[in-house]
């Protein structure tokens, strides 16, 4: 098989010995058919061992491996080579500190996930052991394509609204909010209103768009959003309309 | 728990935005015509004033203005906020102050016909 | 070990030059002056309808018919329908999901609705400013 020789450029940064991060630049050979996370690999196992990224299956299924290529957020097992040049800039997932070479830290997106209350809310009794929740087709249609996170966080990474501010709840925990909205079994949309009541919530949000158009798994979190604040509108008159009434 | 003004905010400006996405082009071709010496009959100051003499024209054409003037106050405010600039408090009153007295004045003027 | 997360500062008035999509929404987002610009001058008609005196109207009207508002007003309807009515038309489907049974109505289509009652209502505005 035909091997290309790749130019890569990773951005490198040792919190025990550098003031701010580098560059460091790699020639890698890479068969055809790689991704870029072979040739991160290549470059560990036999030019440079001490670069430190996180990866894990290879498959699109993880979402560990997310990184910036060219200036893209992408999952590094996904990105091709034969999509790309023979230089290729690689860095740490954009709008995260960078805890060492290609690992961002994430901490602020994990503490965000369990603000959406990610998992079904009831307030009546759950089915009885014997019986079950009932959901046709159809109805799982409604929320499925918000189910396909994987938590990569590309979407923080494209999103100039978490840029600027970070408080921002952000793309991936407002689709998760929606998911569970939207799932026939919930009954939890008057407790997840904080993401709406709060200015850090779906408001922030402007409809750039980015964050959809880089996710791996076309969860379409900037569609989510405007669903919450389409819905957020309408409850908010809803509300005017009938103070003390219940939806 | 209550659900936060910025869903009137928002909801305004999504109704001006999509006011403005259908009538604007509308309107500015009518500009268009009469910059380019055609001016439409029903802009001749007897029709014109013919409408908006009408309730129904005073209350489409305060609308128009309305929610178009709302829709670009609050979309101006994101602008400076995307440009990096963090006076977000004093840009808000600033602009919503305006398009509240411009639609003041719309409906004043409107009232005068 | 050590840690000292290192946090890339932020450039927070030069970001969307950074690549193509954030300089399109930038286009499309600026498009809010030219309606804050359309209302200042519809207000300026309304003025000059309000006064009573049709001098004053007709003045407004001859005061338009220069070659710079000519340009002005061609450019801006290019710019607006581009960045302004495109953009919200393609953006509509995200915000309103149609699903009939299993299947989503198709964006197209919705975007095509769009259109439709966009043209539409243009006619309806020409009819009755009696363009035609």
């Amino acid at each position: 098989m035909t091997t290309r020789q790749i130019e890569l450029e990773v951005m490198r940064y040792d919190p025990e010995q550098d003031e701010a991060p580098r560059f460091q630049h790699y020639s890698v050979p890479c068969q055809n058919d790689w991704a870029i996370l072979d040739a991160l690999n290549y470059v560990k196992e036999n030019i440079d061992t001490t670069l430190s990224y996180r990866w894990s299956c290879h498959m699109m299924v993880c979402g560990s491996c997310g990184m910036m290529v060219n200036g893209e957020p992408s999952l590094t097992c996904k990105t091709f080579i034969r999509d790309l040049p023979d230089r290729v800039r690689v860095e740490p997932l954009a709008n995260f500190p960078i805890e060492r070479d290609l690992v961002v830290v994430l901490d602020d997106v994990m503490e965000k996930l369990q603000r959406a209350q990610p998992y079904v809310i009831r307030k009546d009794a759950p089915p009885a052991a014997t019986d079950e929740y009932q959901q046709s087709p159809s109805v799982l249609k409604k929320f499925k394509q918000y189910t396909m996170c994987i938590n990569c966080m590309a979407c923080y990474a494209a999103c100039p609204q978490y840029a600027l501010d970070k408080e921002f709840i952000g793309p991936a925990v407002l689709a998760l909010a929606h998911r569970y909205n939207l799932d026939s079994r919930d009954q939890g949309r008057e407790q997840r209103l904080d993401i709406l009541a709060d200015h850090d919530g779906v408001w922030n949000c402007s409809f750039v768009g980015a964050c959809s158009e880089v996710c791996p798994k076309h969860v379409d979190p900037a569609a989510a959003i405007q669903q919450m604040k389409l819905e957020g509108s309408i409850e908010w008159l809803k509300r005017k309309l009938h103070p003390g009434g219940r939806s | 728990m209550a659900i936060a003004k910025k869903a009137l905010v928002w909801g305004l400006f999504a109704a001006g935005g999509t006011l403005s996405s259908f009538l604007f082009p509308a309107l500015i071709a009518l500009f268009l015509l009469i910059s380019s010496g055609h001016v439409p009959d029903g802009l001749a100051y007897d029709a014109a004033r013919q409408m908006a003499a009408s309730w129904l024209g005073k209350v489409v054409l305060f609308g128009i203005l309305f929610l178009s003037l709302w829709h670009a106050a609050h979309r101006l405010r994101v602008v400076f906020h995307d440009f990096g600039v963090r006076a977000d408090g004093v840009i808000a009153t600033t602009l919503y102050l305006l398009a509240a007295l411009a639609s003041v004045l719309t409906a004043a003027l409107l009232l005068m016909i | 070990m050590s840690r000292r997360p290192y946090v890339r500062p932020v450039a927070r008035a030069t970001w969307y030059m950074r690549q193509p999509r954030y300089r399109i929404y930038m286009l499309r987002e600026v498009n809010c002056i030219l309606v804050a610009f359309y209302c200042a001058l519809m207000l300026a008609a309304l003025a000059a309808l309000a006064s009573g005196q049709p001098g004053r109207w007709n003045e407004f009207l001859s005061g338009q018919q220069h070659t710079a508002w000519m340009v002005f007003h061609a450019f801006s309807l290019v710019y607006f329908f581009v960045f302004q009515t495109m953009a919200w038309f393609q953006l509509a489907p995200k915000a309103m999901p149609l699903q009939v049974g299993e299947t989503l109505v198709p964006a197209a289509a919705i975007v095509a609705a769009h259109y439709l009652a966009w043209i539409v209502l243009t006619l309806i505005v020409f009819w009755l400013t009696g363009v035609f």
